[in-house]
């Protein structure tokens, strides 16, 4: 194709969305109505994940030593932890440290001299430990068992109830958002399906016309795809857009009238949210625009 | 130039619109085909379009067996025929200079010929003056002059016109009747299918009766 077919088609799809404004409106309206809720979805479920990590975040494993146990054995243990996939972080707290912390924690200024009077003899001697930290609660039990089969660990503490409750939150969270997401595709396929079918009736007529003055089949279909994709590319940044202000405004209202919410939760910021959600939005509105354009005119190139 | 043999065209509901219909016709004829509704006319112009398949028998045009003509040669094989309908089949939203132009840009015509060509083929119908009038401005006689500038636009051997006149009043029927004339006197062959006796006896041009699929008569115009 010559280039100044290339730019005639190009110029007679963007033409043909002025042209069949009605149809062009629908199909950018239902477009930017299923990205937009999937944007809206999206959105909540990245920051529902995002606080239900911050909770498991917090959940930590604690694992006491034998007494007497030696460095070395203590330095074993550690490489063991280390070694476990959903470990996040751990840290060693001498026996020192957590008696440090337990005044400070529990005595504090009222009652230093209860703690003077124990003078250099720990109380907790023995409650050195490590403080594990996980990326996956869902594996504190299997950790904990491994934890009990090395030499040298006296005690695991964990908090069961608290992870089985995170786990099952999150599975109710991604079950929610993977039905929500499934239906939302359905509805879009049904009203995107209902707007082709307008748009074939509406240029079946100017098809046949081509087709029968000798168009090829891509001479045909480059205006209709340019259409599409355009359409398509509307039909996302304006959802995009949406979004963008709509999550800036209700983070920044939510900051402003409910400040006590703030250090119970953190919205995930806005650049993290559209590090996925652009491109997700993007492919799908060019996508759909790109097969709905193909599917307007593959049955009347059989001309 | 057009050759069928012993075409038939039989309908997947079981209607047989064409039965074993045999013609020839020369380069520069022009020739009419007539027929009542339903005598397969229609048929016949789909085959030649190659829209339909025949279901036995043979067509050659220009030369091609239209048996070895394969999907994606089928554009290149109608630019070689210009084609105007009953409905004209215009382009509604584009002007009278881009429905001609349009079938030179589907051939992939440098712009520069595009500028010259159509202006000239326009003049040839007589409407260069309405150049940028939309179909629904113009008289149907008007819209089937565009129809024809269309087809004559990338000079095809073969003019195939499907009922021209039939949504003409007397007096543009005759107008097109004298252009498609003219344009046989170039050179080009033109077979035009039609019900429009009055027309055709004075015309005094080949006539082909096709009657139940068949050829039921050949007449050389006198």
């Amino acid at each position: 194709m010559r280039l100044s077919s290339l730019l005639y088609n190009f110029k007679q799809g963007l033409l043909n969305i002025w042209r069949n404004k009605m149809f062009s409106l629908a199909s950018i309206a239902t477009m930017t109505a299923c990205i937009f809720l999937f944007g809206v979805f999206y959105s909540i479920g990245i920051n529902f994940n995002s606080m239900v990590k911050a909770a498991e975040e917090g959940v930590a494993v604690t694992v006491y030593f034998e007494e007497n146990c030696s460095q070395d054995i203590i330095d074993a243990i550690g490489k063991a932890i280390e070694s476990r996939p959903e470990v996040l972080r751990y840290k060693f707290v001498s026996a020192d440290d957590a008696w440090a912390s337990f005044q400070q924690e529990y005595l504090g200024d009222e009652h230093a001299s209860v703690a003077e009077s124990f003078a250099d003899d720990n109380p907790l001697a023995d409650a050195a430990n490590y403080e594990i930290y996980l990326n996956d609660v869902s594996k504190q039990t299997a950790l904990v068992d491994f934890l009990y089969e090395q030499d040298g660990v006296r005690e695991v503490h964990q908090s069961e109830d608290v992870a089985r409750t995170l786990t099952d939150f999150n599975k109710l969270i991604s079950g929610i958002s993977v039905g929500v997401i499934i239906i939302l595709i359905a509805v879009a396929v049904f009203l995107i399906n209902n707007t082709v079918t307008v748009g074939i009736s509406v240029r079946s007529e100017e098809i046949a016309i081509m087709k029968y003055i000798g168009a090829k089949d891509a001479f045909v279909r480059a205006p209709f795809l340019v259409e599409g994709v355009t359409i398509g590319a509307i039909g996302s940044i304006i959802p995009l857009v949406l979004m963008y202000f709509l999550y800036s405004s209700i983070m920044n209202y939510v900051a402003g009238r409910f400040s006590a919410l703030g250090s119970m939760f953190t919205f995930v910021p806005i650049a993290d949210v559209f590090k996925v959600l652009l491109p997700v939005s993007m492919v799908l509105g060019l996508g759909i625009g790109f097969i709905g354009s193909r599917l307007t005119i593959i049955r009347h190139l059989k001309v | 130039m057009i050759k069928l043999d012993k075409v038939s065209k039989t309908y997947e509901a079981g209607v047989q619109a064409v039965r074993d219909l045999s013609l020839h016709i020369m380069p520069g004829e022009f020739v009419f085909v007539v027929g009542d509704s339903g005598s397969g006319k229609s048929t016949l112009i789909k085959l030649l379009l190659k829209e339909l398949t025949p279901t036995s028998g043979r067509i050659v045009v220009n030369g091609k067996d239209l048996a070895g003509v394969k999907h994606k040669q089928i554009p290149e094989y109608r630019r070689k025929i210009g084609v105007v309908f009953q409905d004209f089949r215009l382009l509604q939203d584009r002007n009278v200079y881009d429905n001609v132009a349009f079938a030179m840009r589907v051939v992939d015509s440098a712009p520069r010929e595009i500028k010259k060509r159509v202006p000239h083929v326009l003049s040839l119908v007589g409407l260069q003056p309405k150049y940028r009038a939309l179909p629904k401005q113009l008289s149907g006689g008007e819209q089937q002059r565009v129809a024809i500038a269309r087809a004559l636009v990338n000079n095809p051997k073969i003019i195939l016109a499907d009922e021209p006149t039939g949504n003409l009043d007397g007096n543009n029927a005759w107008e097109i009747m004298r252009l498609l004339d003219e344009i046989n006197q170039r050179g080009t062959t033109v077979v035009v299918v039609t019900h429009n006796m009055e027309i055709v006896r004075s015309m005094r041009k080949r006539v082909i009766t096709i009657k139940k699929g068949m050829v039921t008569g050949d007449e050389e115009g006198m």
